[in-house]
C-alpha cells in the first residue's frame, strides 16, 4: 500500500504527471470517439445516396 | 515498391489497402501504448535532476516527434498533389492535419505541464516553444481553408499550397535549440548519432513512440477511408461494396 502510494505520488509531481498522462489518455479518447461518429455518418450518407 | 505505391494512388487500391492494415497497426498501437508507457510510468527509474517530472516525456516527446513528422508528411502530400494531381494525396492532407494539430497541441500542453515545475513558469517566449505554437497555427489555417474551399478540389489546392509553404517552420522548430538560447534542453533522441538517454529510460521512450505513431496512423488510415467512400461514391465499385456491405 505504501510502495503504492509512493508511486501515485510522483516523488511530489503527481499533479503534474497525472494530468500530462489524462489530457494525453482524453485527447485519444476522444479522437476514437470522433472517428466512430465519422464513420456513422459517412455510412448514412451513403446509404441516403444509393437509396436516391 | 514504386508500382505498389503507384497501385496506392487508385481510391478503389487504397480504400482495400485500409481495410487490410488497419487491424494490424492497431495492434501495433495497443502493444506500443500498453508496453511504453507501463514500462515508463512504473519501471523506469527515476531522473537524477527531474526526479518522477521527467515521466511526462513518454507523452511529450512523442507528441512533439508526430507533430513535425506529420507536418513533414504533408509537404510530401502536397508535392503528391500538386505535381502529379493524385486525388488520394488530397483526402490524406486534411485528414493527416486534424491528428497533427491534435499532436502539436498535446506538445505544447503537456510541455507547458513539465515546464511549470522545472522551469517555474507555464509558458515562456522561448524560441522551440513558439516555433511548435507556430505549426500548430499552420495546421489550424491548413483545416480552415479546407473547410472554407467552395470546393473540394480547389480547398485540396489550397491547403496543400498552405502546407508547402509552412514547410519552413520545422527547421526552425528542429535547430530553435541550437540557434538560440533556449530554457528547452537539447535532443534526447538522435538519428544519425548516440541518444544522450540511458536505455532504461530510452527503450519505454522509444516504445510511447512507436505506439502513437501507430495509433495516428491508425486513425489516419480509418477515416480516410470512409472520406475516400464518400468522394468516390459515384463510382460502381463503392455502389458494389456498399450493397455488399450494408450500413
Amino acid at each position: 500500500m505504501t510502495t503504492l502510494l509512493h508511486w501515485v505520488s510522483m516523488g511530489g509531481y503527481a499533479p503534474y504527471v497525472w494530468s500530462a498522462y489524462g489530457l494525453v489518455g482524453l485527447f485519444l479518447v476522444l479522437q476514437l470517439l470522433a472517428l466512430r461518429s465519422f464513420k456513422q455518418r459517412s455510412l448514412r450518407q451513403l446509404s441516403r445516396w444509393f437509396d436516391r | 515498391m514504386w508500382k505498389f505505391l503507384y497501385q496506392l494512388a487508385s481510391p478503389k487500391n487504397f480504400y482495400r489497402f485500409t481495410q487490410r492494415v488497419q487491424p494490424w497497426v492497431a495492434a501495433l498501437a495497443l502493444f506500443g501504448l500498453g508496453l511504453g508507457l507501463t514500462w515508463g510510468l512504473v519501471f523506469a527509474p527515476a531522473d537524477f535532476q527531474q526526479g518522477e517530472a521527467y515521466r511526462i516525456m513518454y507523452v511529450h516527446v512523442p507528441c512533439a516527434f508526430l507533430s513535425l513528422a506529420l507536418y513533414a508528411w504533408m509537404g510530401f502530400l502536397a508535392v503528391l498533389l500538386l505535381v502529379w494531381r493524385i486525388k488520394i494525396a488530397g483526402i490524406l492532407l486534411n485528414v493527416v492535419a486534424e491528428f497533427g494539430a491534435c499532436m502539436a497541441f498535446l506538445a505544447l500542453a503537456t510541455g507547458s505541464i513539465w515546464g511549470k515545475p522545472m522551469w517555474g513558469a507555464w509558458w515562456v517566449w522561448d524560441a522551440r516553444l513558439t516555433s511548435e505554437l507556430i505549426l500548430l497555427l499552420l495546421y489550424l489555417a491548413v483545416l480552415i481553408t479546407g473547410q472554407l474551399a467552395k470546393q473540394r478540389a480547389e480547398g485540396d489546392r489550397l491547403t496543400a499550397i498552405l502546407a508547402l509553404v509552412g514547410l519552413v517552420d520545422l527547421p526552425v522548430i528542429h535547430y530553435s535549440v541550437y540557434w538560440w538560447n533556449t530554457l528547452h534542453q537539447g535532443a534526447s533522441l538522435r538519428l544519425f548519432a548516440k541518444p544522450t538517454i540511458h536505455s532504461s529510460m530510452l527503450y519505454p521512450l522509444l516504445l510511447s513512440l512507436l505506439g502513437l505513431i501507430s495509433f495516428c496512423a491508425w486513425g489516419i488510415l480509418y477515416k480516410a477511408g470512409y472520406e475516400v467512400l464518400l468522394r468516390e461514391r459515384r463510382q460502381t465499385w463503392v455502389k458494389e461494396l456498399c450493397e455488399e456491405k450494408p450500413a
